[in-house]
């Protein structure tokens, strides 16, 4: 049995800025991190292999650095890491990005096992579509398990799996059968930390490139060419700049007041 | 009868076999350890161990120890009498001591007859000690009786001895007993005026008994001794000898290559001084009595470990010498010979232990070193400090605030970048003083300062990364030996060489820390400079303007215990109030930490009472006004548990908040 995880490499957002000037993301120095909704799809893959010895595989769509973001998956454990990087694969919107990771996976079940299971964080911190999870289950024709805060039942064997949903206000139990993918939330587990041994053996490691010449694909449904959907415009809002009143180190009851008093003159203290 | 060579020599050969078998066990054990070098420096090694094996400096450093220092020199004293006995016993009559030069023989006799006293009279103390009044509670142990009794029988046997010799000579010889036992008290005291007790007895059957008394007394301990605590004996001198010549504030780095094993989880993981450590100590209990974590109710007790690593030794030492696993766990919850998790992650690396010990023993470095082997090999630690290390990794801040927002603090001000060439010191501003809304205060009081005595300093700015203090003292080498190193290059690239640390915490780690990183910086705190500053003249204080009112100051355990500066922030206090800060009870080296070194600060503390609240009550004892202190840790938690007694109308300032107030507009 196979899982793959798809992660993907993003900007620390907290640390990003945007050029007034060209409107884009400023990428210089910024470090990049593991989607950190997608360390959960990871770590529920690395637990059920530690349940069931199943085989995990870790594939990520990029530029050649992603690569780094594929190590530390090797440092925590996955069995097969493998980024997908290739200039044609570029500018890909969210339907050309589940283009290329439908056809990894499919490869993945082709050659290495039978897939049961991909698991992807519910989105990204960088686009926030949460459509590319989705949109692999459609190309690939398994069931779509969103939002999933705990993995109730699995029978490999059965070939079903039960999970539960978190939805606002609310959780949903689902069964369905398996090949299914799953996005995951943050409630469902707390990653683990890599080990030494495992970093230092990753960092030797090679992880594998495929790119369209392994894949394959169509290049009219791959990159720009293959997104109907492009950004037009990126900003920041604009926010009035504010003010520092009084001093709440030196005087706190008297900024409190001061607070207060500011408050009620806006009329924004309902009395 | 006495002495019967052909008992008596049987029973040595067997004494000195079990002696010399129970040595060889131990030091082959010893040798199981790792390599390390503690060969450099010969004639320092031998001066500390003559103040500190031989001078017994750290043992008399409390009363009691006297008591140990008078045992220590009779037994020196007695191997003369012991190497006679054992003489007399092999060739009867025919080495003794009184056949020396008569000028030798006497001040000999006596030094060996009053040593014999003292002896005795100091194992009576201990007993009574030990029996009303114990170190710690545990330590009533029947062992500690027994040798006790051991070291009175033999001390009580050569009485007799030497006392039934005396009278015999009378009874041989016919002198006049009274002026015989005269001369005989100016020459042996005590062994004089037993003798004129024992006179009317039958003194052939008191030498008799005696002398196997003595005989006997001294091969149960020959036996007993390699076999227990009292193998210090032995072991305490070199491990006096062996002991670090700096101060243990530091860890030894690791190599980072595949294969390599992290930390330590087997005793024999240990290096062979670490072993050593463990077969010198006695159990005294000077550790615990000073421990933080002892003290406050937690599992760890700094004694136990060090125990616990011996008999992990000697439990598993016949499977480690064949290369086999151990049976026993060093790490684990196994009761005797394993140390838990939870004692291994309560240590707030204060170093009062090391302080506290007598033989130097190394109880902090070697808890870190299975930290290590948690964090590295295992990836097992408490839960809160996963944030805490991908913070530190990801962000280079303990709390994972974006990096660009370090200069914040100084948004206000007008600050200078760090320069080569136009700034002389690079203020090393550190988390807490960038981040921390409270500390923020007191980086804003040093730029004031600095400014104002006309220092010439700058900032990396946003290039200014976390020491990483923290992960390294939880054992996160992997990630300390990366900060380290980025850390060491940003310093070697732009230039710096004199840096200012408000924090005691990076003041340690760029001081001595980063010198296994190839820098050597000239690291100076922030109190040490104000001080220096003041006494220059270029800081005129007004001492009438501080609103500090009374104060005492709390001693940080990196500035302090670790580093040695004790008199640089009390006359940073002095200077701006006009009065030295009251002492608490206990301070200087002898100072009770905050609770938040050795990455304490970022863990919860669920067992016994809080460190922080101990400290706090013991410094309102003083009735301050202001507590102050040098460490932006130590602030935090005194604020903690000021607001945890209630105590709103004390204040808590860092010296640099007092020293700016009194700053003259």
């Amino acid at each position: 049995m196979l899982i793959v995880v798809c992660i993907k490499q993003v900007p620390d957002t907290t640390q990003v800025q945007i050029d007034p000037v060209t409107n884009t993301l400023v990428r210089d120095g910024i470090p990049f991190i593991v989607n950190p909704y997608d360390t959960h799809a990871l770590e529920e893959a690395l637990r059920l292999k530690d349940r069931f010895g199943c085989t995990v595989a870790a594939i990520s769509m990029g530029p050649p650095n992603a690569e780094g973001t594929l190590k530390k998956a090797l440092a925590l454990g996955v069995d097969h890491a493998i980024l997908l990087s290739d200039r044609v694969f570029g500018g890909a919107d969210t339907l050309a990005t589940s283009n290329v990771l439908a056809a990894a996976i499919s490869k993945l079940h082709a050659e290495v096992d039978e897939v049961a299971l991909v698991l992807c964080g519910k989105q990204t911190i960088d686009g926030d579509t949460a459509q590319v999870g989705p949109g692999i289950a459609s190309r690939l024709d398994y069931r779509q398990l969103t939002l999933v805060d705990k993995i109730i039942d699995l029978d490999f064997s059965a070939k079903r799996i039960r999970v539960s949903r978190k939805l606002e206000g609310r959780h949903e139990i689902v069964e369905a059968p398996l090949p299914a993918m799953l996005t995951v939330v943050r409630e469902l587990n707390r990653p683990r930390y890599p080990k030494v041994q495992m970093r230092l053996a990753a960092s030797d490691a090679v992880v594998e490139v495929w790119n369209n010449k392994t894949l394959q694909l169509d290049e009219q449904k791959i990159g720009l060419k293959g997104s109907p959907t492009w950004v037009s415009k990126i900003f920041s809002p604009e926010r009035d700049k504010g003010e520092i009143i009084g001093d709440g180190y030196a005087d706190p009851a008297g900024t409190a007041a001061l607070l207060i008093e500011k408050l009620m003159a806006k009329d924004m203290l309902p009395i | 009868m006495t002495p019967n060579q052909f008992i008596f020599i049987p029973l040595l050969i067997a004494s000195l076999s079990v002696f010399a078998w129970g040595c060889w066990k131990r030091f082959s054990l010893i040798s199981l350890g790792r390599p390390e070098d503690r060969f450099d420096n010969i004639g320092t090694r031998l001066g500390e161990m003559l103040l500190y094996a031989f001078g017994q400096k750290r043992v008399v450093a409390q009363p009691f120890g006297i008591n140990h220092f008078i045992i220590f020199w009779s037994f020196l004293i007695l191997l003369v009498a012991n190497t006679e006995f054992i003489l007399n016993g092999l060739f009867p009559h025919t080495i003794k001591l009184i056949k020396l030069p008569f000028e030798l023989y006497v001040p000999l006799a006596f030094m060996i007859d009053i040593a014999s006293l003292l002896a005795l009279a100091a194992v009576t103390v201990a007993a009574v000690r030990r029996l009303f009044a114990p170190p710690y509670p545990e330590a009533r142990t029947p062992e500690a009786f027994f040798i006790l009794g051991l070291i009175a029988t033999l001390m009580l046997a050569s009485f007799a001895l030497n006392a039934s010799e005396l009278a015999e000579f009378v009874v041989k010889s016919r002198v006049d007993p009274a002026s015989f036992f005269a001369s005989a008290r100016k020459v042996m005291p005590v062994s004089g005026w037993l003798a004129g007790l024992l006179l009317p007895l039958p003194l052939g059957t008191i030498h008799v008994v005696a002398w196997w008394a003595h005989a006997l007394a001294l091969f149960a301990f020959m036996c007993y001794l390699p076999n227990s605590k009292h193998m210090h004996i032995l072991t305490a001198i070199p491990n006096c000898f062996f002991k670090r010549l700096e101060k243990p504030n530091t860890q030894p780095r690791e190599e980072f290559t595949a294969g390599n094993t992290f930390g330590v989880a087997r005793a024999d993981h240990y290096s062979w001084k670490d072993l050593l450590d463990s077969f010198s100590c006695t159990e005294c209990g000077r550790c615990q009595n000073v421990c933080p974590a002892s003290i406050t109710g937690k599992p760890l007790n700094p004694r136990a470990v060090i125990h616990d690593i011996k008999v992990n030794l000697l439990e598993n030492g016949t499977e480690l010498k064949k290369g086999n696993a151990p049976q026993t766990p060093l790490i684990g919850e196994g009761g005797e010979g394993s140390i838990s998790e939870e004692s291994i992650w309560g240590c707030t690396t204060c170093g009062a232990c090391m302080e506290a010990c007598p033989v130097f023993i190394e109880q902090m470095p070697k808890i870190i070193q299975m930290r290590r082997h948690l964090v590295e090999s295992e990836a097992k630690f408490p839960e809160e400090l996963l944030n805490l290390f991908e913070n530190m990794e990801g962000r280079s801040n303990p709390w994972g605030i974006a990096p660009s927002e370090r200069t914040k603090w100084c948004s206000q001000l007008e600050v200078k970048p760090f320069d080569r060439d136009t700034t002389e010191y690079l203020f090393y501003v550190g988390c807490a003083g960038s981040f921390d809304s409270r500390n923020k205060h007191v980086s804003v009081a040093m730029a004031q300062l600095l400014d104002r005595a006309g220092v010439s300093w700058g900032i990396l700015g946003k290039d200014e990364k976390c020491c990483g203090d923290s992960v390294r003292r939880l054992g996160n080498e992997f990630v300390f030996d990366k900060m380290a190193r980025e850390n060491v290059a940003t310093f070697i690239e732009r230039g710096v060489t004199k840096v200012i640390t408000q924090c005691p915490h990076c003041f340690t780690t760029l001081k001595n820390d980063y010198r296994q990183f190839g820098l050597e910086l000239e690291v100076i705190h922030h109190s040490e400079l104000l001080r220096n500053l003041v006494q220059d003249g270029r800081l005129v204080l007004d001492k009438t303007t501080a609103e500090t009112g009374s104060t005492v100051f709390h001693d940080s355990c990196y500035l302090g215990r670790h580093n040695d500066v004790y008199d640089a922030p009390r006359e940073v206090i002095t200077a701006a109030t006009g009065s030295a800060p009251a002492e608490i009870a206990r301070n200087r080296n002898n100072a009770f930490c905050c609770g938040a070194g050795g990455g304490r600060m970022w863990m919860e503390e669920h067992v016994g009472e809080r460190i922080n609240l101990t400290r706090v009550k013991e410094a309102l004892e003083q009735k301050p006004d202001t507590i102050c202190v040098a460490c932006p840790y130590c602030m935090t938690m005194f604020e903690d548990g000021l607001k945890d007694v209630k105590a709103d109308n004390v204040k808590v300032r860092d010296v640099a908040e007092v020293m700016a107030e009194a700053l003259l507009r």
